[in-house]
């Protein structure tokens, strides 16, 4: 089956990100494929550059950017959460003259209609939030 | 060509108003769903239906108002929208304190075949 | 067509899990997960509106991995049943859409 995620929550804040992660984790090993995560409201601070939890806690930023490459998963921040929160790409910071771009590597930055795409082109639709 | 299919899409808004984004992020999402074609339903429910009442005014908070929203549903043709009964006889809220005027009250039985004959549920 | 629920909050600080069981058919299932584990304790506010719904047929999950985290393991209710993400993925699947109540 093919299935897409939602994300809603913060990392760390709550475990919606990481029962997210370990759910995505399983639906890849049980032959599944995953066609989206599209992370809105405060889930967008996972594609944080800028993210550094201590060494010995899970790595939220990291974790997802492997599993993307490694499965060719589509990652997306919705723009408009992302900007009001502070998570810009390059275009965006040179767009709105800031000093800085912190999307991290393997998130693209995108609108609410590839959260209504990722409904229609899966067959599951799941979504974690706190 | 391929076709794109046609899913029954229900967003169901179950968080209050201004205290949560929340509630105004379930309506960008089925505003912005409103342009693929789908077939589109909306739940309030829980303090989701706090959403509806009419005497909103949230200039002082920041933010805008629920009730100046809500009516712009219809202009994006979005038709189908469910009231949930026990959520608003729990909140003491009856259907002429209600913003808009063409919805669906509906109660627990009706929501659970509501689920049911849906394709994806977007959960708020 | 039927519909799995997933619940993460705890009842004895949420009204989720009660919201839930009033419109939970008797042809869904529930999914405990995060702080919604808490639900399957016997001392649940709503451990009887539970007894009721797994009594009409209702299967009722809670996730390993989080009663384990909350050492909850002789604590729960001896009518649902233990699953972890496999287990998670295979409901969704066998049931037709996912509720997230959050």
């Amino acid at each position: 089956m093919i299935f897409s995620l939602a994300i809603y929550a913060a990392p760390y804040s709550s475990q919606a990100s990481d029962s997210a992660y370990r759910f995505a984790l399983a639906l890849l090993e049980n032959g599944h494929s995953l066609y989206r995560v599209f992370f809105y409201h405060d889930a967008v601070h996972t594609a944080s550059s800028l993210a550094t939890p201590p060494q010995d806690e899970i790595h939220f930023t990291q974790n997802w950017q492997a599993l993307a490459q490694k499965h060719n998963v589509d990652l997306v921040v919705c723009i408009a959460a992302a900007l009001k929160r502070g998570l810009l790409n390059q275009q965006e910071a040179t767009r709105y003259e800031k000093p800085a771009a912190n999307l991290a590597d393997g998130f693209d930055i995108s609108g609410l209609g590839q959260l209504v795409d990722a409904a229609v082109m899966s067959d599951r639709l799941i979504s974690f939030g706190s | 060509m391929s076709s794109i299919p046609s899913k029954k899409l229900l967003f169901i808004s179950r968080h209050a108003p201004y205290g949560s984004s929340l509630a105004k992020d379930a309506l960008d999402a089925i505003l912005a769903a409103s342009a693929y074609d789908q077939q589109l339903s909306l739940l309030f429910m829980d303090d989701g239906v706090f959403q509806l009442l009419a005497n909103q005014t949230a200039n002082d908070i920041g933010q805008k108002s629920f009730a100046a929203i809500l009516p712009v549903l219809t202009l994006y043709e979005i038709n189908s929208i469910y009231v949930h009964y026990e959520s608003l006889v729990q909140r003491q809220i009856t259907i002429n304190e209600l913003v808009l005027d063409s919805v669906q009250i509906i109660d627990s039985a009706a929501i659970s075949s509501l689920l049911a004959q849906q394709d994806q549920l977007l959960s708020f | 067509m039927s519909t799995l629920h997933t619940i993460n909050k705890s009842p004895f600080s949420h009204a989720t899990l009660a919201s839930c069981l009033e419109v939970c058919g008797n042809k869904d299932g529930l999914l405990l997960l995060e702080d919604g584990v808490f639900g399957a304790l016997n001392s649940s506010p709503c451990a009887k509106e539970l007894s009721t719904l797994i009594n009409s047929g209702v299967k009722v999950y809670v996730l390993s991995n989080d009663v384990n985290a909350r050492g909850l393991q002789e604590k729960l209710r001896n009518d649902v049943l233990t699953t972890d993400y496999n287990g998670f993925v295979q409901l969704s699947i066998e049931y037709n859409c996912v509720q997230s109540w959050y």
